[in-house]
C-alpha cells in the first residue's frame, strides 16, 4: 500500500486549523489533570492505607480498618480501571444520585484506583525503614502518628520514590480509557480529529509521540528529584 | 487532660518501682516475676548472658515492650497501665539504643530539636486555646453577676510561658548547640547522620535524649556497635553524666565500665534477677555458682 504522507499531513493541518489545535491541547490538560489529581489523591488515600496497615495489631480500632482497607485494595486491583469508570459513572452517580461530569468522576476512580496500588508501594516503603527510626521516635516522647510522618514516612518516600514514579507513568498512560465516560482526553481528542476525514494514521501516530514526550518528562523530573534527595543525604546541608 | 483522671497517683517514694513484671512473646517467657526499685541519682548496671532477657528488661521500664503483666511505677504513675498516656511519660525517660537510631532524614539539629520544639509548640497550643476560652468565659462572667464575679474567675496561664513559636525554636536550637558544643560536635550540627562515625552518632544520640531533660537515661547496649576506637569517647560521655548526677540504667558487656560507674549491679539469668549487689559485692564476692561461672568467662 502506498501513503500520501504529504497529503495526510495536509488534512490533518487543516483540521488544527479549523480548531482541532485547542482540542488537543484541551485534551492535554484533561489527561494532565486527571493523573496529576489521581496520583495525588492515591498517594494520600495510599499512605493512610498502609499505615494502617502496619500499625500493631493489639488494638481493635486498626484491625477493623485493616479489614476495611484489604476489601479495598483487593476490589480495586481485581477490577479493570474500565469497569470501575463505567461502574462509577453508569451506576453509582445515578444510584446515589449525585450530580457531577464525567472528568470529576475519572478524578475520584483513577484516585482510588492509585490509591490501592500506592497502599502497597508505600507499605513496601514503610517496611523497608529500620524499626528503630520508629522506636527512637517513640522513645523521645512523640506519639505513633507523629513519629511516622516525621520520621518514617519520609523516608518511606525516599525509598519508593522510582516505584512511585512509575505508577505516574502508568496512570498517565491509563487514562487513555475515559472517553468510555464522555471525557474528552488527549486520546479522545486525537481521535475526533481522525474521525472527521477518517483519516487517523497521522493523528495516532503524533498522539503516541505525545504520550512518549509527557511520559520522557516525567522520567526526566523523577531523575532530578532522586539526585536532589540523595544529594542531601551525603553532603552537608544548608 | 482526661487522660490524666485515670492516672491513679501511687505513692512511692523511689524514681523508679518495677512489681511482678512478667514479659513473654508468645510462648516464650523472657521475663519471669521481676520486682525492683531504683532511686533517684542511682546508676544501675544489668549484666548478664546473651539471651536472659537484660534488652527485654530496659525496653519495659519505658514501654517499648508493653510487659505482659505487672507494673512499672515511674513517678508514681503506673506506666504499664493501657490507660495511661505513655508519651508524655517516655519524654521523662531517655533511652539510648545499640544501633543509634538516629533520624536519617534529619540533619544533627533537628535530630535533636524535633521532639522538644513539637512536643513544646503542642504544648503552648493548647494553653493559648484555654486561655482563649477562659478569657471568653471570664467575659461572659463580668456581664453578669458583678458581686460574684472574682471568685467565678477562670485563672489565666502565665504570660511567661506563653512565647512564640519563633522564640520556642529558638530555645530548642540554642539548647541543642549547647549540648553539641559540650560533646564537642557543634560544627556536624547541620550534617546528615550518614556523614558521622558510629563514635558520634551514639554520642548525639545521647545528646537527643538528654534534650529532653530526661529524669532517668537508659542505655540499651550502648558501645556495642562501635568500633573499638570509638568505645572510650561514649563511654567517658556517659560517665561525665553519671559524674552530673544522671539515673541511669545501662545494659552493658563492658564489665570494667559497670564496676567503675554503677552504684548497683543486676546480674540476670534466664529472665530473673540471678543476683544484685553493688560492684564490690558483685565483682569480688560472687555468691550463685551462675554468677561465678559467667564472671570466669567475661573477665
Amino acid at each position: 500500500m502506498e501513503l500520501d504522507w504529504k497529503s495526510m499531513w495536509e488534512v490533518f493541518t487543516v483540521q488544527i486549523q479549523r480548531g482541532s489545535g485547542k482540542l488537543i491541547l484541551q485534551g492535554l490538560k484533561t489527561t494532565l489533570i486527571i493523573a496529576v489529581l489521581g496520583l495525588l489523591i492515591g498517594i494520600v488515600i495510599g499512605t493512610i492505607i498502609a499505615v494502617t496497615r502496619v500499625v500493631p495489631r493489639y488494638k481493635p480500632l486498626p484491625k477493623i480498618l485493616n479489614v476495611t482497607s484489604s476489601i479495598y485494595v483487593g476490589l480495586f486491583r481485581g477490577t479493570p480501571i474500565v469497569v470501575q469508570l463505567l461502574i462509577g459513572y453508569f451506576i453509582l452517580m445515578p444510584l446515589l444520585n449525585i450530580k457531577a461530569d464525567g472528568l470529576n468522576v475519572a478524578i475520584v476512580i483513577f484516585g482510588l484506583n492509585s490509591g490501592a496500588y500506592v497502599s502497597e508501594i508505600m507499605r513496601s516503603g514503610i517496611q523497608s525503614v529500620d524499626v528503630g527510626q520508629l522506636e527512637a521516635g517513640r522513645a523521645v516522647g512523640l506519639s505513633y502518628p507523629v513519629a511516622m510522618s516525621k520520621v518514617v514516612i519520609p523516608q518511606a518516600i525516599k525509598n519508593i520514590l522510582p516505584t512511585l514514579g512509575n505508577e505516574f507513568i502508568v496512570l498517565v498512560k491509563e487514562t487513555s480509557v475515559v472517553s468510555f465516560i464522555a471525557v474528552m482526553d488527549l486520546t479522545k481528542a486525537f481521535k475526533n480529529i481522525g474521525d472527521k476525514n477518517y483519516e487517523y494514521i497521522v493523528p495516532y501516530l503524533l498522539l503516541a509521540l505525545t504520550y512518549l514526550v509527557i511520559v520522557y518528562f516525567i522520567t526526566l523530573i523523577i531523575a532530578l528529584l532522586e539526585k536532589q534527595m540523595n544529594k542531601s543525604n551525603r553532603k552537608t546541608g544548608k | 487532660m482526661k487522660k490524666k483522671k485515670t492516672e491513679n497517683l501511687i505513692n512511692e517514694t523511689s524514681l523508679l518501682t518495677v512489681k511482678n513484671l512478667y514479659k513473654s512473646f508468645g510462648k516464650v517467657e523472657v521475663l519471669k516475676d521481676i520486682s525492683t526499685t531504683i532511686d533517684d541519682g542511682e546508676k544501675v548496671a544489668i549484666i548478664g548472658p546473651s539471651g536472659s532477657g537484660k534488652s527485654t528488661f530496659l525496653r519495659c521500664l519505658n514501654c517499648m515492650e508493653d510487659p505482659t503483666s505487672g507494673q512499672i511505677i515511674f513517678e508514681g504513675v503506673d506506666i504499664a497501665d493501657f490507660k495511661v498516656d505513655i508519651n508524655i511519660h517516655r519524654e521523662k525517660m531517655g533511652m539510648v539504643f545499640q544501633q543509634f537510631n538516629l533520624f536519617n532524614n534529619l540533619t544533627v539539629l533537628k535530630n535533636i530539636t524535633l521532639a522538644p520544639y513539637y512536643l513544646g509548640k503542642k504544648r503552648l497550643r493548647k494553653a493559648k486555646i484555654k486561655n482563649f476560652f477562659a478569657k471568653v468565659s471570664n467575659a461572659f462572667i463580668n456581664l453578669g453577676n458583678k458581686t460574684k464575679k472574682e471568685d467565678k474567675k477562670k485563672p489565666l496561664k502565665e504570660i511567661k510561658e506563653l512565647k512564640t513559636f519563633k522564640e520556642l525554636k529558638k530555645e530548642c536550637e540554642d539548647d541543642a548547640y549547647n549540648l553539641l558544643d559540650r560533646i564537642g560536635l557543634k560544627e556536624k550540627a547541620k550534617d546528615y547522620p550518614s556523614t558521622l562515625s558510629g563514635g558520634q552518632k551514639q554520642r548525639i544520640a545521647i545528646v537527643r535524649a538528654l534534650a529532653m531533660k530526661p529524669k532517668v537515661m537508659l542505655f540499651d547496649e550502648p558501645t556495642s556497635a562501635l568500633d573499638p576506637e570509638m568505645v572510650g569517647e561514649v563511654l567517658d560521655l556517659i560517665k561525665k553524666l553519671a559524674d552530673d548526677g544522671m539515673t541511669m540504667v545501662i545494659v552493658t558487656h563492658e564489665m570494667g565500665f559497670a564496676k567503675e560507674v554503677a552504684t548497683r549491679i543486676l546480674f540476670m539469668d534466664e529472665g530473673r534477677i540471678a543476683e544484685e549487689g553493688t560492684p564490690q559485692e558483685i565483682f569480688e564476692n560472687p555468691k550463685s555458682e551462675r554468677l561465678k561461672d559467667f564472671l570466669s568467662k567475661v573477665l
